[in-house]
């Protein structure tokens, strides 16, 4: 009888030593395996693609077991510095910052190049649910002010570079912790009219030609279908000709005579859709859901505040992505260069999903101490 | 002790906090994914059937297939058009590493030029890579031997061999065959009229003349396609489907290649037109119009030069004299007239005009003269045909009178275009009152029947037409339709082509006809006929009847240069005639331009022609 009232974490027994959680891996370990299936197929079977994007996996389960060892109290007292560090890499991007598409992204260490906005991707949030959480919740006005200010600095760093769909994930999910943290619904609503009234501002102020072309080619992909409505055409021509159950695995007409753009990277979501049909995509975004769902879960039983907002923001943040890059491959939002999570071919990108869950996991495993208090 | 109750108190109320808002996001993030499912139930399922065409037209796209075009032979069966390969060295640029070195080597092999070079370059650089390149078209045999032998050495070089036209003959059948070029934009216009410009996606030649172009349709044939899935740049992956191009039609032709050959041969340099016709169908044997020029010139598009020699040659080449040579028709139409004047009662067989060596009007002192000094003396319309008495036909003329001489030589198919089957053709001019007052707003005199009776002034006819004439005569007033085609046969199937005949002058008196016929025999048998010298020795029996044309060389000469005018002012040699002379198997016309007398230079020309026809039995099976 005694055992059914053993805490969850020693039920896991040894990988509880490891400071995994069960449940959150295998909904990790399933979406990626899918994903490579997927890859696959949509890098017309390259098996040096595969090879590299098995070594980032690893390197990126790596990082992610490594941060789940690091106590989310460590976490927390390191949060501001990374913020601190996070922000002088965006002011040395826009100084020294290497050219790449024509927008300045990369610092060059030396060794490699790096993108400061993928540290931002963490410290932002956790440098904010750091600060909101030093004092009791809801937060107070002028916590949620620096809160914000905290949150658009990078954002408006990112911006100028410029890379309008990643700074803005990222004061998203800055806002997640005020929202998480109950930011009163009064304050939503006014925010989301002074944004709804900054809206104009920012299209005639803020954004590029090519962005604003991005958004009318949204609006009506047809008028332009040899120009930039291109992509989203023949990735919707990918996802409906895939029907209810595709056209089977490596059989995508679209995908593997490379009608569909980005295929391997972005719009892998189409070749998804067009080879596996509905029944792939709903399987996929189960998976998805479970992995959300469970670090909402994680969120909640978490045992201090800045843990709580650190894994609800990360969660939903994940959130996000998945719903940006499918809702721009499927025609709902303008196209921005948002990969698929954990499932597009490239590296930085998963490397720091992996260590938002590495924090997940030591936010899930790391309560006994706490428990036993 | 109070300040940690304060905050355990603010731990449970946080938590609630904390956990509300977390439904309130799942209840969103259910929401969101409510609405891509919604939206993938609309692409993949209720737009299905819409994306999967789509996307079927992206991948999958057609490559006509040209049709082999059908062979043109002669009446034996050998071969007048026929289809050769032809080679072109031919380079696929991803396929090879260093294209410059590769040029180099090819060039130390065979010669090809800076300009080949040039525009081989040029169209590297606008054309896929993995698109076969032309960098050296027709090879000859030397050549594809050589590149062949070394084609191990280039990877990505081919040799590849396509069908083109080719007249063996050369210049032999030009002017019945025609020839085959380029398509151009008003080709394009044409087919598009007739509705048949997708079948010639894959064709790049057209018929341009003669039998080439009437017969283009059949001898065509039906594009063929290929489906093929391709890629995003157009690279053919693999084919799917294929339905087989059908050839053209081939086409059996009634011309003889032996009366041809003689038919060239007789006219030499001169020029000139001969057309020998079966008078039974209508069947030409032989076609040919002199100086003629090589058609394989066109079928890849002659040179500027080539065609400005051709253009400007004071010969007239291009002009197909059989069809379009406008002669006065001479004496070869007094059968025709003394017909006229029997059908109608006007002279009797035995009727007998003396011929003083001149004709005057009445009311008029001026004098038509006879082409013989002193005259024939008395003559009947034996010895008027047989001797050609001029004064015998002006005053026949002037007594039948410009309308029924019109209407009746209409029916002879004079001033109208033949339908033979081919589109070069002149309709030449049969006068008429109204024709006079249209042209040149004057009544018609009888000063102008004159001339006109022995087939001068106004009255022009091309070749055919007089051969054709001929037809009708021996056919008691049948019109054959002539044509030079006489099977068309695909695989499985072939049809005859034959017009049939036609009515066309009604018999009165059917002696008359024979009269007139006889007089024919007459003009190449009796010791007075002016084709008896020709034909004294001939071993077959024919009829005929000599022309002589003062000058007026063919109408579209207008301008000769100073120099040669006075040979192009010598008189048209003429000649009709048809064999053998019961149940005749053959008329034909000789035209020689500016050689003399119909008798002397024609007549002769058509007994060769004869020779020929009888020794080798060009149309003895039939």
């Amino acid at each position: 009888m005694n055992n059914s009232m053993v805490h969850p974490a020693q039920r896991s027994g040894r990988l509880a030593a490891f400071h995994i959680d069960l449940p959150l891996l295998l909904g990790l370990l399933t979406l990626l395996g899918f994903g490579l299936v997927i890859l696959f197929s949509a890098t017309g079977q390259s098996e040096a693609m595969m090879k590299a994007q098995i070594i980032r996996l690893g390197v990126a389960l790596a990082v992610m077991v490594g941060i789940a060892q690091v106590s989310p109290q460590t976490i927390r007292r390191w949060a501001i510095a990374l913020f601190g560090v996070g922000l002088l890499m965006l002011v040395a991007v826009l100084l020294f910052g290497y050219v790449g598409k024509g927008a300045q992204r990369w610092l060059d260490l030396g060794f490699m190049k790096f993108q400061p906005s993928e540290i931002m991707k963490l410290a932002v949030p956790m440098a904010v649910a750091w600060f909101i959480a030093a004092d009791n919740l809801p937060p107070r006005i002028w916590r949620l002010v620096v809160g914000f200010i905290m949150c658009a600095v990078p954002t408006l760093l990112i911006a100028k570079q410029p890379d309008l769909g990643t700074s803005l994930l990222i004061a998203m999910s800055g806002v997640f912790v005020l929202f998480l943290a109950g930011m009163s619904w009064r304050l939503i609503s006014v925010i989301g009219v002074l944004v709804s009234a900054f809206a104009p501002v920012m299209w005639f102020f803020l954004m590029h030609d090519y962005q604003r072309q991005r958004v009318l080619t949204f609006l009506n992909p047809e008028t332009d279908p040899l120009g930039s409505g291109y992509h989203i055409i023949q990735s919707k021509i990918a996802i409906g000709s895939g029907g209810v159950d595709g056209k089977g695995w490596l059989q995508g007409t679209q995908s593997q005579l490379e009608f569909l753009p980005e295929r391997h990277t972005d719009f892998i979501f189409a070749v998804l859709s067009e080879e596996f049909g509905l029944i792939g995509v709903i399987l996929l975004l189960a998976i998805y859901f479970f992995i959300i769902a469970r670090g909402l879960i994680i969120a909640s039983q978490a045992q201090d505040n800045f843990s709580k907002l650190v894994a609800g923001s990360f969660t939903l943040t994940f959130f996000v992505y998945v719903f940006v890059n499918i809702g721009m491959v499927s025609g709902l939002l303008p196209v921005v260069g948002v990969p698929l999570p954990l499932v597009s071919y490239g590296g930085t990108s998963m490397v720091t999903l992996m260590a938002a869950f590495g924090v997940l996991m030591s936010v899930s495993t790391h309560k006994r101490m706490l428990a036993n208090v | 002790m109070l300040k940690k109750r304060v905050a355990m108190q603010d731990i449970a109320a946080e938590t609630r906090l904390f956990n509300s808002r977390a439904v309130v996001a799942i209840l969103v993030v259910c929401l969101l994914f409510t609405t891509i499912l919604i939206n993938m139930y609309n692409l993949q399922v209720r737009s299905y059937q819409d994306y999967q065409i789509r996307s079927e037209g992206n991948r999958i796209k057609v490559l006509p297939l040209a049709p082999n075009r059908g062979l043109i032979s002669d009446r034996n069966g050998i071969l007048l058009a026929e289809n050769k390969p032809v080679f072109s060295l031919e380079l696929v640029p991803e396929q090879i590493d260093d294209i410059q070195t590769t040029l180099d080597s090819l060039a130390e092999l065979i010669e090809i030029s800076d300009q080949q070079q040039q525009e081989f370059l040029q169209q590297v650089r606008h054309q896929r890579r993995f698109n076969s390149i032309a960098l050296k078209e027709r090879l000859d045999e030397q050549e594809v031997a050589v590149i062949s032998v070394n084609l191990h050495r280039f990877p990505g070089v081919t040799v590849e061999a396509r069908l083109s036209r080719h007249y063996p003959f050369g210049d032999l059948f030009t002017h019945a065959l025609g020839y085959i070029g380029k398509i151009n934009t008003d080709d394009l216009r044409r087919l598009d009229e007739q509705g048949q410009l997708a079948n010639y996606a894959a064709s790049r030649e057209i018929g341009k003349l003669g039998l080439e172009r009437y017969y283009e349709t059949e001898l065509h044939g039906t594009m063929g396609f290929q489906e093929v899935e391709v890629n995003n740049r157009g690279r053919v992956i693999r084919v799917l489907r294929s339905v087989a191009a059908s050839s053209g039609k081939n086409i059996k032709l009634s011309l003889d290649v032996g009366l041809q050959l003689t038919a060239q041969q007789t006219l030499s340099q001169h020029r000139g037109a001969i057309v020998a016709m079966d008078p039974r169908d209508g069947a030409v044997l032989a076609f040919y119009s002199n100086p003629s020029y090589d058609p394989n010139l066109f079928v890849h598009g002659i040179s500027s030069t080539n065609y400005n020699a051709l253009l400007h040659s004071p010969d007239r080449p291009l002009i197909n004299r059989a069809t379009q040579g406008i002669y006065p028709p001479a004496s070869t139409i007094k059968p025709l007239m003394a017909l006229l004047g029997l059908e109608t009662n006007t002279v009797q067989p035995d009727t007998r005009v003396w011929d003083p060596g001149y004709f005057t009007l009445p009311n008029s002192d001026h004098r038509f003269r006879d082409w013989k000094r002193g005259g024939h003396g008395w003559v009947d319309v034996y010895s008027a045909v047989a001797q050609s008495c001029d004064i015998y036909f002006y005053d026949l003329g002037i007594k039948l009178g410009i309308d029924r001489i019109s209407d009746y030589m209409r029916q002879f198919g004079f001033g109208e275009r033949t339908g033979i089957d081919i589109h070069e053709e002149a309709s030449a001019n049969m006068p008429s009152r109204g024709w006079k007052r249209a042209r040149y707003n004057q009544p018609w005199y009888p000063g102008d029947t004159v001339p006109l009776s022995i087939g001068q002034s106004f009255w022009t006819a091309t070749p055919l037409q007089l051969a054709l004439s001929t037809a009708v005569l021996v056919n008691k007033g049948l019109l054959p339709t002539p044509h030079m085609a006489a099977e068309l046969s695909s695989e499985n199937s072939s049809e005859l082509v034959d017009p049939g005949l036609r009515p066309s002058v009604n018999v009165v008196d059917e002696d008359n006809w024979r009269v007139i016929t006889d007089t024919m025999v007459q003009t190449v048998a009796t010791l007075k006929g002016t084709a008896h010298p020709a034909f004294k020795t001939a071993d077959f029996s024919s009829g005929g009847k000599t022309g002589t044309a003062q000058v007026v060389a063919i109408a579209q000469d207008a301008k000769y240069d100073a120099k040669s005018l006075d040979e192009r002012h010598r008189d048209n040699a003429m000649y009709i005639g048809y064999a053998p002379a019961e149940n005749p198997t053959v008329v034909f016309a000789v035209a020689v331009e500016n050689t003399g007398g119909g008798s002397s230079v024609a007549a002769p020309i058509g007994r060769q022609l004869l020779d020929y026809y009888f020794s080798a039995g060009v149309n003895a099976n039939e």
